[in-house]
């Protein structure tokens, strides 16, 4: 018997609007209107001051580490817009601008990294999860989470963000393998920026495209330029469709660029190049969705000028509000570790205030 | 002689041991090229190159597991798990595997390996970069758990570990990483796994600690008119019982600090191993300064959390009033 070839695979790249402003009418035909559009750009520009703004903070003491989102503002947004606000968002930390669109407000994420716990808890849509800061670990509740929505016959779907530094974590292969055969209805967005920290793109997939790591596990993937706004919402819309009507998931690489250092403790200038960084920032999803706007005359200077006063100043109401908020009673530490403290943890907690456990576990000792 | 920190001191030890030993490789996420997160390992991937010093793929669990097979293989891996927070998918491997490999096969297999982890709070890091995991490896039969204190230490103790046949966890407290220098030799010389270190000596009171706890327990011991003798454990597992005895038998009273959380740590190990060992000798009974049993806290409360010198002085006048 002759040896034949029994598998073929393909993977398809969508790009729509290119780093020159050009824009295919035929791919893009009613994918975002008009006015959406300069809502999505506004949203994306207030994401990218915020981390000017943060980075300033962290500089200057006033917040701790802090990954910054530059370059990366179209993917998780493209999601948002999609969804439904009763989707599951299930994001790690490099997602804020998807997760301020969806309605997570700035002082959350600003808390968050300013080391109070509060952050996660404030108003906020239910179907955003909270910050995942291990590596990987998140997309395995995505499909938890879309998974009690199949079971209970809703139509509820997740969208799940990762790295590529997270593909090589074994939680991500699980996820993708219980997604696929149980046929659960979640998106997994891979967020390619090309660096896991220092370690470049080629250590965590030595194949072409990290896209085709999804038809190892039999579900359908596509790749698209992550810095286009309206490629990201092609293809979410089109996996977001395929969950909720076929409860298949779909595994979209989103080629895009961490533009800035991993986070405010990193410099990236120690391992790679700024020419690789100069390339990219003239891939910017900022720049070219400007780009067209002013093509499609929905855009001008004045009207950036505008929009940049009304962003400086919601982002920096939002920073000193953040501020304002004072460090929680030490017994917070305490009060959230289970529905009922256990007597000796309250016992902790009650302490702590006299600073010492063991002059209370004495007088206790005396007494009996 | 250098005056070295922590980070340095132990940048030193792997340098050393890697020109000594081909066998000894590193490898981690961000090890290579940045020179470890902490830069720790800074130079060494120019020094001896991407066979020697490897950046792996973002996998904790396939980092231990595959030096589990190099060391298997008759070499001596040092990885390193960039925070402690992070060993979690590694547990499997850490316990499953290497814990068990000379057990399992009576020996025909060994995993001399050393993974090396920064540990502890105290930094202002995020979520999961903070915590104090060491008493749940110390209670893994098979693993031992090493944790220095001070530069001088970590060069001596890291290169017990790499050269030790069995598998070592070797936690760098971050706190002290760059906290404060110290004369370490040039010179090759080691500390034995197992040893702990009297920082000072005393007739009233033992202190019993370990990694950046001891920095605390030397504060509260300043500003204290006690006589109090100071013993840094050094190694968590195996624990110098003998030297724990000797110092409770001569001073009749202990206090335990760590900043892992109170229940199951292993403050709780010494208390006990004091009460089978020294029970006649006792003036007061064992107390502990720990970490509360709670999630560790994100950075603003942190220091509410960890033991520090007030903490501490309060538990050593308690002992004393008892």
């Amino acid at each position: 018997m002759p040896i034949k070839s029994i598998l073929k695979l393909e993977i398809e790249r969508v790009s729509i609007l290119d780093e020159h402003g050009n824009y295919d009418e035929k791919l893009g035909a009613g994918l975002i209107p008009d006015a959406d559009i300069v809502k999505l750009y506004e949203a994306m520009s207030s994401c990218r001051y915020l981390d000017e703004v943060a980075f300033k903070l962290q500089r200057s003491g006033r917040m701790g580490t802090y990954p910054q989102n530059m370059g990366q503002e179209a993917t998780s947004l493209a999601a948002a817009y999609v969804l439904n606000q009763d989707d599951w968002l299930v994001t790690c930390y490099r997602e804020n601008c998807g997760l301020f669109w969806r309605g997570v407000p700035m002082e959350a994420i600003l808390l968050h990294w300013m080391g109070d716990e509060r952050g996660n808890a404030m108003p906020r849509p239910h179907f955003a999860t909270p910050i995942a800061v291990p590596i990987g670990t998140q997309m395995l509740h995505a499909t938890g989470l879309a998974w009690a929505s199949k079971y209970r016959g809703e139509k509820q779907i997740a969208c799940t963000f990762f790295g590529d530094g997270a593909t090589s974590e074994g939680d991500f292969h699980e996820a993708a393998n219980f997604a696929a055969n149980l046929d659960i209805p979640v998106v997994f967005c891979c967020q390619n920026n090309f660096w896991a920290i220092s370690v470049p793109g080629k250590i965590q997939c030595s194949a072409p495209t990290v896209a085709q790591r999804g038809i190892a596990y039999g579900m359908p993937c596509i790749q698209v330029d992550g810095n286009d706004i309206f490629a990201c919402v092609y293809a979410v819309k089109e996996a977001a469709e395929r969950a909720r009507k076929e409860s298949r998931p779909t595994f979209i690489e989103m080629v895009t660029y961490r533009l800035g250092d991993h986070t405010t403790a990193d410099d990236a200038r120690r391992y790679r190049d700024q020419a690789e960084v100069d390339v990219w920032k003239l891939r910017d999803p900022l720049l070219r969705t400007r780009k067209f706007m002013e093509s499609k005359k929905l855009w001008n200077s004045s009207k950036e000028d505008a929009m940049r006063q009304r962003i400086e100043i919601a982002v920096n109401a939002a920073v000193a509000r953040s501020e304002q908020i004072v460090a929680p009673e030490v017994s917070d530490v305490f009060n959230y570790t289970f529905a009922e403290l256990p007597d000796d943890l309250a016992h902790q907690r009650d302490s702590m205030q006299t600073h010492s456990l063991a002059s209370e576990a004495t007088v206790r000792t005396e007494g009996h | 002689m250098a005056n070295l920190n922590l980070v340095q001191a132990i940048n030193l030890a792997l340098i050393q041991e890697m020109e000594k030993d081909d066998r000894v490789l590193l490898l981690g996420e961000d090890v290579g090229v940045n020179g470890g997160v902490f830069r720790v390992t800074e130079g060494l991937h120019a020094r001896f190159g991407a066979r020697r010093v490897v950046d792996t793929p973002l996998a904790e669990s396939g980092i231990i597991g595959t030096s589990i097979g190099l060391a298997m293989a008759g070499l001596r891996p040092v990885p390193e798990i960039q925070f402690d927070g992070f060993l979690g998918p590694a547990y499997d491997q850490i316990c499953s595997h290497a814990a068990r490999m000379r057990t399992r096969t009576r020996g025909a297999f060994t995993v001399p390996l050393t993974i090396r982890v920064p540990v502890g709070g105290g930094i202002h890091a995020p979520e999961l970069h903070s915590d104090s995991p060491e008493a749940i490896y110390a209670h893994q039969p098979g693993i031992k758990v090493v944790m220095p204190s001070s530069p001088y230490d970590a060069k001596g103790l890291l290169i017990s570990s790499i050269r030790d046949p069995d598998p070592v966890i070797f936690f760098e407290p971050k706190r002290v990483y760059r906290a404060f220098r110290e004369e370490v030799p040039e010179d090759e010389y080691t500390i034995p796994i197992g040893k702990a270190r009297v920082v000072c000596e005393g007739t009233e009171l033992t202190i019993v600690s370990w990694g950046a706890s001891v920095l605390q327990c030397m504060e509260s011991i300043e500003k204290s008119s006690r006589s109090i003798e100071l013993i840094d454990l050094r190694t968590i597992f195996p624990m110098d019982l003998e030297a724990i005895e000797t110092s409770v038998r001569k001073t009749g009273r202990c206090v335990v600090v760590h900043e892992a959380p109170r229940t199951g740590g292993m403050g709780a190990e010494v208390a006990a191993q004091i009460m089978e060992r020294c029970f006649l000798y006792l003036e007061a009974p064992v107390q502990r300064v720990a970490g509360f049993d709670t999630i560790m806290p994100y950075y603003k409360l942190e220091l509410s959390y960890m033991p520090d010198a007030n903490r501490i002085s309060g538990a050593i006048e308690d002992v004393f009033s008892f």
